[in-house]
Order: C-alpha cells, then structure tokens, then sequence
C-alpha cells in the first residue's frame, strides 16, 4: 500500500458539473523522504518508512541524528511506516504528491479532535433517560442501569461508559481525490479528515 | 489559509462574469433546469435579501412575492446552474440583511431606488 504523510490544511467547497457542492479537505502532503528500508532478511518484515516536515538540528537526538544522515537528509518531524509500497524505493528517494492522479480513491488516517472527559449521549450516542418534561429530575443525559442486582453482582467489562473522547486514531475509507496541485505539494480530497488543521494525515493507496 | 484562497482562486473567472450587486438590488437569476437530458432556463425574479459567507461557499437569497405568497430562494455564487444574473435596479437600504421585508406586504415591501449621481466630467 503507497502513501504519504501530510499535514491538513482546511476544508472549502467545489462545484461539480451538475451544480451540486461538494466538500472537500485540502492536504498539503510531502514531498516525504525515504529514511529507512526494512527488509524480510534484517528487520523479518518488509516496509519503507517516511519522514517529513522539517525540524530543528538541535531539537532532534543523537541517536535520531544518525538515522537521518544515514538516509543524507535533514531531521523530519514526523517519521511514518509503510507496508508494501507499490513502487521500489531506495534509501533517500523522495516520494511527492505525483503518487496520486485524479480520481483515485484514498484512505486519510489521523487523529481526531481531543474532546476530553464527556458523557455517555455524546461519546456514545446514548438517548439519555426519558424526556424533557413531565416532572424529569436531574437525569437526563445519564446512562440508565448499568446491570442487573444480586446477579451478576458487578458490572460486565467493556460496558459503555463517560471518560475520555476523541483524540484518537481515525481512519478514513474512500475519498476520492478531486484534484493534485505537484507545485504546491497539495492534495484536494473529497468530503472530511479527521484531526484539526495543522494535524498530521496519512494518505494511503 | 494561503493555500485555501491558492484553490479558491479558480472560481475568479466565474465571478467576473457576474455583476456587482447587493442586498436591496432587484435581480433576474437566469436559472438552468435539467428534465432528462433536456435543459432550460427558467428566470427568477426577485429582490436580494442578504449576501452571506465568502469564498467558494458565498450565496444570495432573493425573495419574491408569487401569486400573494412570499418565496425565497437561496443560490450558491458559483453553481454552475446560473446561467446569468441581471441587475434591473439598485435599492437604496440601510442594513446588509433585510429581513424586515418579510413581515411587510404590498407597499411597505418595497425598497426605494438609489439614485447613481452623474459623476461631472
């Protein structure tokens, strides 16, 4: 599977021929550097790993220092791992947005909006307890029972409930990629990407 | 953002073929419709009652009085399904959004004319 790293830039609109909006995400993806290559022989497993966007000498360690001049490049931010890239890739090669033509359907990885400590109705889509009215106390967006009484007598794992929301890994199947702008290192894909803008998004073929 | 208004800016050829116009103009909006494979062009006339948001999401509202009953009808700027747009008049307002309107009937609903001064040579 091919695929680049990226950062998201925000989200606008375009029009297709039978005037219907269509809304899209823009990446701003690569060009991302080959820093290593795994193979069966060395590592047991095969896979290219990416590096990209541009970070400070002095931010970065010694022993990431190394893996980098190995590779002849300067320090990337972000270093990302593919499994069975369609093309064969040397160490220091460079893969940039031409990775993708038009029409192509990708899946954009990343990691979604952090919305902290939230309830069961909106980390969960739970109903909440009864209605509005008709003499409702103070309960209405709680869980309801979370078991039964003497029998079982604790509560099941894995039972859904309030906690930390978001912030996750989140995949994408399936956006069609609108349009590809090779001077500007830019991607327009279909519909939403998870993550805020600025994030890190991974494209795969 | 730079990168936003880079993508964005391919909609400048189709927003020069539209005219200038604001809240207040009268306008025809030359619509086109498909039945089958057949289109055509339908005109919608009415006053412009606001002009919201930017960029590749902008769209108009105008409203018009048909058969006594008020229809209004929201148009992205740049759908491909208008045709043309017309300025008949210029309307002199005070206010951006005119929702006022809607509460009026016959008279009241009208919105006086600017008068375009002749700039002296």
């Amino acid at each position: 599977m091919s695929g680049i790293i990226g950062k998201k830039i925000g989200m606008t609109s375009l029009y297709n021929a039978d005037g219907t909006a269509v809304p899209c995400t823009l990446i701003e993806a690569g060009p991302c550097v080959v820093t290593q290559v795994k193979t069966v022989e060395k590592e047991g497993y095969s896979a290219v790993q990416l590096g990209y966007g541009e970070k400070k000498e002095k931010h970065t360690t010694q022993p990431l220092l190394g893996h980098f001049k190995k590779a002849g490049t300067t320090p990337k931010k972000k270093l990302v791992e593919f499994k069975s890239f369609e093309q064969p890739l040397a160490l220091g090669d460079s893969v940039s947005v031409e990775l993708f033509t038009e029409g192509d359907f990708v899946d954009a990885i990343g990691t979604s909006k952090g919305k902290g400590f939230q309830g069961v109705v909106k980390r969960h889509g739970f109903g909440g307890v009864g209605g509005q009215t008709h003499g409702q106390h103070n309960r209405g967006r709680h869980p309801g029972s979370i078991g039964a009484c003497s029998f079982p007598s604790r509560v099941f794992k894995g039972l859904r409930m309030a906690g930390r929301t978001g912030g996750n890994r989140v995949k994408v199947q399936n956006l069609q990629v609108l349009k590809v702008y090779t001077d500007k290192n830019l991607i327009v894909v279909s519909g939403s990407v998870p993550g805020a803008k600025n994030s890190y998004i991974i494209l795969e073929k | 953002m730079d990168l936003i208004k880079f993508v964005e800016a391919e909609n400048a050829a189709r927003r020069a073929e539209l005219p200038e116009f604001a809240a207040g103009d009268t306008i025809n909006v030359h619509v086109k419709i498909r039945e089958g494979n057949k289109e055509r062009i339908q005109v919608f006339q009415g006053t412009v009652i606001q002009r919201r948001n930017a960029g590749s999401g902008e769209t108009f509202t105008v409203r018009k009085i048909s058969n006594g009953v008020g229809v209004e009808r929201i148009f992205p700027i740049l759908s491909p399904n208008i045709d043309k747009i017309e300025v008949l008049r210029q309307g002199k307002v005070r206010r951006a959004r005119l929702f006022y309107l809607r509460g009026k009937q016959g008279r009241a609903a009208k919105v006086k004319e600017k008068v375009v001064k002749k700039v002296k040579k």
